[in-house]
């Protein structure tokens, strides 16, 4: 790294290392059996100049000369963007736990171990389940030099578990499943077999439900893909720049219920989207997102603060390119309603657990539309079974503009995720039963 | 290298080993309304050891292909670790083949300043249409080097090339965002992303149009489909069912799947091949060594075969079909689709349309997804069709519906089969590979769509 950037400080006014190595094994449980053991082992490095006052860029997985790589960037840098920024050489970073010795101590057996419990437990409350599970284990180094002498190091263990099942009942097709990731080794099964579980309760008749606007409670997997995907969209920086964002001109404003709060946070412990400095070397931080249903900020890379005249939010992520705003953990407050409470509440109505297709929409937008893959049929105050055929169809900021309630309890899903239940009055449903 | 490979695959003990060594160069550009706000060169190498034991496999990732015979060892060690049954496997004839690409136009030798200029050009004329608040292009091209040796004695060294370009255009007003998008790709003939100036101001032009558009009322609709579309809906719909990696070990999914079973009128044929050439998802070899063939998938209606890897076709007592790929070396090939496609008829679309009392002509795809049984596809435009005539401009609308019942409700096919390179498919943490879909315009009885 030090060469590269030795040999890049020759031709650019500024220039930066970042390099990541990882080394995962993955075991893949297939139809409730142990199919194949996996070991990858990776090491990605890119360059970042600014030649000319212009950024250019290269990256290389797995070894390349040097001079190679420099040559690489230098032909880029006449046609890339003005840099308005400048390599951060920041004092201190904040310590953040993400590495956890014992990660090493989690031998294969006990991972076969793991899967073998989780497929086991599950089967043998619904014997005809065919199960996928994979369990995860692995440790990332990331390295980041810069030519103003800033200079950041961590590194980060990472286990994960998850699984997916399927019951099939003549054409009638069931997906059920779960997932937990942390930097702590996740030893124990029986979370995720309670959640599958309780689905497959819940699913266990099929039930119609009609066409026309109800109340919808959204579960924490089905915050995370309705609702999601168009607020991410919405709060980054670089949209909001673009002016694709609809909340470009709406900070300080109350755009959201009251009771929705939302942030930003790569510094909780042991988390897997966390990080002690983003992968510029800016020191991560927590940023409130909305607060008290008010837009409080958006999240920024470098070189989009700068444009936008503030300051990087410590959220630029790289994804196969340059650095550009990122979310690391997302975090929506909890509120005071329990969700048995909620779908006591509800005459008539849909509980989301997961929807399919939502992110196709039109999400600059806010509006999602997809197809209720799990979600059970609420009557009279009661969860009566599981909807087929069903489409829900809304818009993210008309749906969060007035929330009927909070959940009270929070849990992590997808590994970036963590919100309570979200119970709204009135959403489109739309079913062919119906 | 060749005598390395062969060499570090001799005398172990397992009933299947191949190595998989790749070399790429690829460039990206990427706009952002009026800014060029990356361009980036990409170069990677590496390689992937997989092996079989007993039913159980191994496979070993890596950048370095120092030491291959211990990391040969490793993949093996592992799938003793896995295997307690009999590997099923279906036999390949050893064969040695080096497999280069001609193109045209290639990407590489396209200077980075003329593809500048092109793209320049394309972004000016999306913002210079009024309302248009942003755009959004994103290209990329790649150059690869793949070299496949197996234990059965196969070496084959393929070169691909593949282009890929989406262009969007973002429309704002009022608070109201809007957007179109236009994706296209080629096996490497950079011509084929040229000349789109007229394509361009057009989806610029729609993407204005829909801030006026009303939203679809949810429900129950005959839907006719352009065919992009329609190409979208017959991958996700019926192409990932027809993956055998997700029924080969489903007693229960191949009592529904089972060959002989009706599935659509007599019309109705779909094809999936990488042997169909220029295209795409166009390959000599998979990434197992299987040549590559054309399926039908379905024929007159009836379930005829389905795509299959090596294990899952000796599984089930079927015929590789050479469908076994890996995105890159960072994973083991699964059963994908190719090139996808409904075969056409004899239907104009005036045919397909003029006794329509009401329905939603959906055209140009944004994207798609399956769970097997319930599949959802997007289109980028729509329309209301009233007495047989296109009536006014939609927002984009979210189709769903149940394969099982879909396919038998399609009871129009037209004569203008279009096949659509843009995009790519996923599936498992593989995104996007290279493939094309297609179809001619295709009308079906009832059909859920979301709205208001």
């Amino acid at each position: 790294m030090e060469d590269i950037l030795a040999q890049a400080k020759k031709v650019a006014e500024q220039a930066e290392v970042f390099q990541v190595s990882s080394k995962v094994t993955t075991i893949h449980f297939e139809a409730n059996r142990l199919k194949q053991i996996q070991d990858k082992e990776s090491t990605r490095t890119a360059l970042r100049l600014i030649k000319g006052g212009k950024v250019g860029f290269a990256q290389a997985s797995g070894f390349i000369e040097p001079g190679m790589l420099v040559e690489m960037a230098v032909e880029t840098c006449q046609f890339g963007m003005p840099a308005k920024f400048n390599f951060p050489n920041p004092e201190v970073y904040p310590k953040i736990d993400t590495f956890d010795l014992q990660i090493d101590a989690v031998a294969i057996d006990d991972m076969v171990e793991l899967g073998e419990q989780l497929i086991v437990k599950i089967r043998q409350h619904t014997s005809d389940i065919l199960c996928e599970a994979s369990i995860s284990r692995g440790v990332a180094s990331v390295h980041i030099i810069n030519s103003e002498g800033g200079e950041a190091s961590y590194n980060k263990s990472l286990f994960s578990l998850s699984f997916e099942g399927v019951l099939i009942k003549g054409e009638d097709m069931l997906f059920v499943g779960d997932s937990h990731s942390s930097c702590h080794p996740v030893l124990d099964f029986r979370p995720i077999a309670e959640e599958v579980i309780k689905q497959l309760e819940l699913a266990k008749r099929n039930v119609s439900i009609s066409t026309k606007p109800m109340p919808v409670i959204f579960t924490p997997h089905g915050v995370a893909s309705s609702l999601i995907a168009p607020l991410v969209s919405a709060f980054s920086g670089k949209l909001v720049f673009d002016g694709a964002s609809p909340l470009k001109d709406k900070l300080g404003e109350q755009i959201f219920d009251k009771n929705f709060s939302l942030w930003d946070d790569s510094t909780l412990p042991y988390q897997v989207a966390s990080y002690p400095c983003d992968d510029e070397g800016v020191p991560s931080q927590r940023t409130p997102l909305i607060d008290d249903g008010v837009v409080s900020h958006f999240f920024y890379d470098l070189q989009t603060a700068a444009l936008a005249n503030t300051q990087s939010t410590g959220n630029g992520g790289r994804h196969g390119g340059l650095p550009t705003p990122s979310p690391s953990s997302l975090v929506i407050g909890k509120g005071d309603i329990s969700f048995r409470d909620m779908v006591r509440d509800i005459k008539e109505g849909l509980v989301v657990e997961f929807l399919m297709g939502a992110e196709q929409g039109n999400i600059l937008n806010g509006d999602f539309s997809g197809n209720v893959l799990l979600g059970y049929k609420i009557e009279n105050g009661e969860m009566t079974g599981r909807v087929k055929d069903t489409m829900v169809a809304g818009n993210v900021y008309q749906l969060l503009k007035q929330l009927e309630a909070v959940g009270s309890e929070a849990r992590w899903v997808e590994g970036f995720l963590l919100t309570p239940c979200l119970y709204c009055s009135s959403l489109s449903v739309a079913s062919k039963a119906g | 290298m060749q005598d390395k490979i062969a060499n570090s695959l001799k005398g172990h003990n397992a009933d299947y080993i191949e190595i998989r060594l790749e070399e790429s160069k690829a460039t990206r550009i990427i706009y952002r309304g009026n800014r060029l706000e990356e361009i980036g060169r990409i170069s990677s190498m590496g390689g992937n050891v997989r092996a079989l034991v007993k039913g159980g496999w191994g496979f070993v990732s890596f950048n370095s292909v120092n030491k291959l015979r211990d990391k040969v060892e490793l993949a093996i060690n592992q799938a003793w670790l896995v295997g307690k049954e009999t590997s099923k496997f279906s036999q390949s004839e050893p064969l040695t083949d080096v497999v280069t690409v001609e193109i045209e136009k290639n990407p590489m030798a396209v200077p980075l300043a003329s593809k500048k200029k092109l793209f320049d050009e394309y972004n000016d004329i999306i913002l210079s249409t009024p309302k248009i608040q942003t755009s959004n292009i994103g290209y990329s091209d790649s150059q690869r080097k793949i070299t496949f040796a197996s234990s059965e004695g196969t070496y084959i060294e393929q070169a691909k090339v593949d282009i890929s370009l989406r262009l969007a255009a973002i429309a704002s007003e009022d608070g109201q965002v809007q957007q179109i998008g236009l994706s296209l790709g080629s096996q490497g003939d950079f011509s084929a992303i040229e000349g789109l100036q007229e394509q361009v101001k057009q989806m610029a032009q729609r993407a204005v149009g829909l801030l006026s558009a009303p939203q679809a009322k949810g429900g129950e609709y005959i839907v006719v489909l352009d065919p992009v579309l329609a190409g979208v809906f017959v991958h996700e719909a019926f192409g990932h069912l027809s993956e055998a990696d997700h029924v080969y070990e489903n007693k229960r999914l191949q009592d529904i799947m089972v060959l002989g079973r009706k599935f659509g009128d007599k019309h109705l044929n779909i094809v999936d091949g990488a042997a169909v050439p220029g295209l795409r998802g166009s390959y000599k070899y998979d990434d197992e060594g299987v040549p590559a063939s054309k399926t039908y998938l379905i024929r007159e209606g009836i379930l005829e075969s389905r795509l299959h890897s090596r294990e899952t076709a000796a599984i089930m007592g079927e015929k590789p079909t050479g469908n076994a790929r890996a995105i890159n070396y960072l994973f083991p090939p699964i059963v994908r689709m190719t090139n996808t496609y409904i075969e056409p008829e004899t239907l104009s679309f005036e045919d397909i349309i003029s006794d329509i009392k009401e329905g939603i002509y959906a055209k140009d795809w944004y994207g798609g997804t399956t769970s097997l049984e319930m599949f959802t596809f997007s289109a980028a435009e729509a329309y209301m069709i009233r007495n047989g005539k296109i009536a006014e401009l939609l927002r984009p609308v979210v189709l769903s519906g149940n394969v099982f019942v879909t396919l038998g409700n399609i009871d129009a096919i037209g004569n203008d089969l279009q096949m659509n390179q843009g995009g790519g498919c996923g599936k498992r943490e593989q995104s996007p590979l290279p493939v094309s879909n297609g179809s001619p315009h295709i009308r079906i009885r009832s059909c859920l769509v979301g709205g208001s």
